[in-house]
């Protein structure tokens, strides 16, 4: 890891040993800019990269490359999602060119939530390839400059590319391995699925430096405040892969009336604090769903402010 | 075999508006099989039909006859010397019944009375899951005799993905997740290192991707 | 016992409750029958293990058949008493004519 590969912030920032700090925002429903430049704003200087979902939950919404753009625009550095259920391999593709020419330089991985979920359930399903195919096809655009079927690209596409870890999803005994796959396939950068259960992960962790994952990927930890009891219940019971203690539970509640939001946040603050000394996590992913602007504050009490210039 | 569900009577009701001569026509293959449209379902459908009929005051008859398979043509011929005397055939054979008839009967109205659905067997009596997509190329000796195209949701080949909770697949607690099962396997076996190689990108122009596919026995052709 | 039931009630007696197909119950109502129900062994005692619940299977597949149609899944149903139950033989019948008489006719009659 000499060189860098795609010099954007994330990477150089992660490469010069700092505890990294990357955040999240999902595009409007609509053409909004303006929306869109307002979520952007709370997190100008607060963090090193933005994460720009992707028809999340498969509910249609700006395209991530056109909100990733504008991002750019606004002058915060985007982490451009896409994921394999939209696109067959020649969008795929043709979408990476695209970004890498608007100025785009982080691209997260995804399978993507089958469209079940989402506000189209009767469309037709793509998955031509599969988050693991994704990362290692934008290795060899990257490192071979050439398209999936050999050909040579004119200006080959620089990406720093990431993937998401599930360390909570079944089953358990094989996440660590799947993960080393993904670093094997090209993973540069790993975001993990927001963690309540500190014990497991410290578990998951383990075995990752045991395997000296660590070492050839950086691998952020994802915290997501609870903002009430109300969401942790929700966590708990409907979102598949997510494991949220009782004890958790507990805690929040013990808070009080009105009181449980900053409950959380204080949870979330303990939490980077125990990972910006646990060996293996080179940094966190905030996603405060719905709580953006809460953002700045939640970077000055964790102590992680100013983000290094580098 | 071929799976199929009798479409909505209300739906098979629409389809037959007007008609007063309606044959239906059973398959002895797949679908009686499945219990949809073997000659035991042609008669429910009958019966069915002309309760309707009687129901809103017309008169129509509605005659059976099933055919050991629908998709050969010997067998679609039999019922030649009959066809003119229907207003319309009701196929109860899988998506390709009706078709077959349609080709050799073009004066004839065939109407599918079935959806088609997959290619699947059964796990008990009475219910039959979705085992295989068709897809051209099997690969199931690499995954452990499991095909993760047509049993995983996303048809992951470097599954599973970070939906899949308690063995169940994220879209329906009814669905298993084919990749815990996979790993599972796997694992008992021995044989993870199979499963931690890179699997690359599938060749879809051998499914239905390609195009209409056709298979041809050189030997038998004439 | 020598308990009388409505004389509208016409009985097809056969070995056991599982013997009755949904063909029979379709074409009782193709005929015209304005109600037609079956009387099976109560639950667990069946002398052949479960053809009372195939027959309860079959008349709930009728009944939703019915439904299709826009006709009233009533006129069709299941029983279960034990051979014993005389009276309550006759209770059925007489609940079913009640029903069949409050649905009217059936539209097949019409």
């Amino acid at each position: 890891m000499s060189e860098l590969k795609s010099g954007s912030n994330l990477e150089k920032v992660l490469k010069a040993g700092h505890f990294a700090f990357t955040g999240e925002c999902g595009p409007p429903k609509g053409a909004n800019v303006e929306h869109l430049k307002e979520k952007i704003e709370p997190l100008k200087g607060m963090v090193d990269a933005v994460n720009v979902t992707d028809n999340q939950t498969a509910v249609v919404r700006m395209s991530s490359w056109a909100a990733s753009t504008i991002m750019c625009q606004e002058g915060v550095e985007p982490n451009f999602q896409m994921v394999c259920r939209d696109r067959n391999r020649l969008a795929i593709q043709a979408d990476i060119l695209g970004v890498y020419a608007m100025g785009i330089r982080n691209m997260l991985c995804l399978s993507g939530d089958h469209q079940r979920f989402g506000n189209h359930p009767e469309s037709k399903n793509v998955y031509d390839i599969d988050s693991m195919q994704l990362i290692a096809l934008v290795k060899k655009m990257r490192d071979e400059g050439k398209f999936l079927n050999g050909e040579e690209i004119d200006v080959p596409p620089r990406l720093f590319i990431g993937a998401a870890a599930n360390p909570f999803a079944d089953p358990f005994e094989f996440r660590v391995y799947r993960l080393a796959k993904k670093i094997d396939a090209g993973a540069d950068f790993i975001q993990t699925q927001c963690i309540y259960n500190m014990d497991r992960f410290k578990e998951f962790i383990k075995q990752a430096v045991h395997m000296g994952l660590h070492e050839k990927c950086y691998i952020l930890a994802g915290v997501t405040p609870m903002k009430s009891v109300g969401m942790a219940l929700y966590m708990a019971k409907q979102v598949p892969g997510m494991d949220v203690p009782e004890s958790l539970i507990k805690r929040l509640r013990g808070a009080g009336k009105g009181k449980a939001g900053e409950e959380g946040i204080r949870f979330a603050l303990e939490q980077i604090e125990e990972f910006k000394e646990m060996e293996g996590v080179a940094g966190v992913h905030l996603m405060a769903i719905e709580w953006e602007h809460k953002v700045p504050e939640i970077a000055e009490r964790a102590g992680v402010l100013p983000r290094p210039v580098v | 075999m071929i799976v199929a569900d009798r479409k909505p009577l209300k739906e098979i009701l629409e389809m037959l508006d007007g008609c007063n001569r309606v044959l239906i026509v059973g398959c002895k293959g797949c679908v009686s099989v499945c219990n949809v449209g073997g000659s035991k379902e042609v008669g429910i459908l009958a019966s069915i039909l002309k309760i309707a009929g009687k129901k809103n005051g017309l008169d129509i008859e509605v005659d059976e006859k099933t055919l050991e398979r629908q998709c050969d043509p010997e067998y679609v011929d039999q019922i030649k010397d009959v066809v003119a005397d229907y207003d319309v055939i009701l196929s109860m054979a899988c998506g390709v019944g009706p078709q077959f008839l349609s080709e050799r009967y073009p004066e004839n109205r065939c109407l599918p009375a079935v959806n088609t659905t997959f290619l699947g067997g059964a796990v008990q009596h009475g219910i039959w899951e979705e085992r295989c997509a068709g897809c051209g190329t099997c690969g199931i000796h690499h995954f452990g005799g499991l095909c993760p195209i047509a049993r995983c949701s996303k048809s992951l080949l470097n599954g599973p993905c970070g939906g899949s909770a308690d063995g169940k697949c994220e879209i329906s607690k009814d669905v298993d997740c084919i990749w815990d099962m996979i790993v599972k396997k796997a694992m008992e076996q021995g044989r993870l290192d199979d499963l931690l190689k890179f699997k690359p990108a599938k060749n879809w122009s051998t499914a239905r991707d390609g195009g209409p596919r056709k298979s041809v026995r050189e030997e038998l052709v004439q | 016992m020598r308990l009388s039931y409505p004389s509208n009630v016409k009985i097809i007696q056969v070995p056991c409750s599982g013997r009755v197909d949904i063909l029979h119950l379709l074409r009782a109502i193709e005929d015209g029958a304005d109600g037609v129900y079956v009387a099976g062994c109560l639950e667990g005692e069946c002398h052949y293990i479960s053809g009372n619940l195939k027959a309860k299977k079959r008349v709930q597949y009728v009944k939703n058949v019915l439904e299709e149609l826009d006709m009233e899944p009533g006129r069709v149903e299941m029983f279960n008493l034990s051979s014993g139950e005389g009276p309550k033989f006759t209770q059925f019948a007489k609940e079913m004519v009640e029903r069949i008489k409050t649905l009217g006719p059936s539209p097949v009659n019409s």
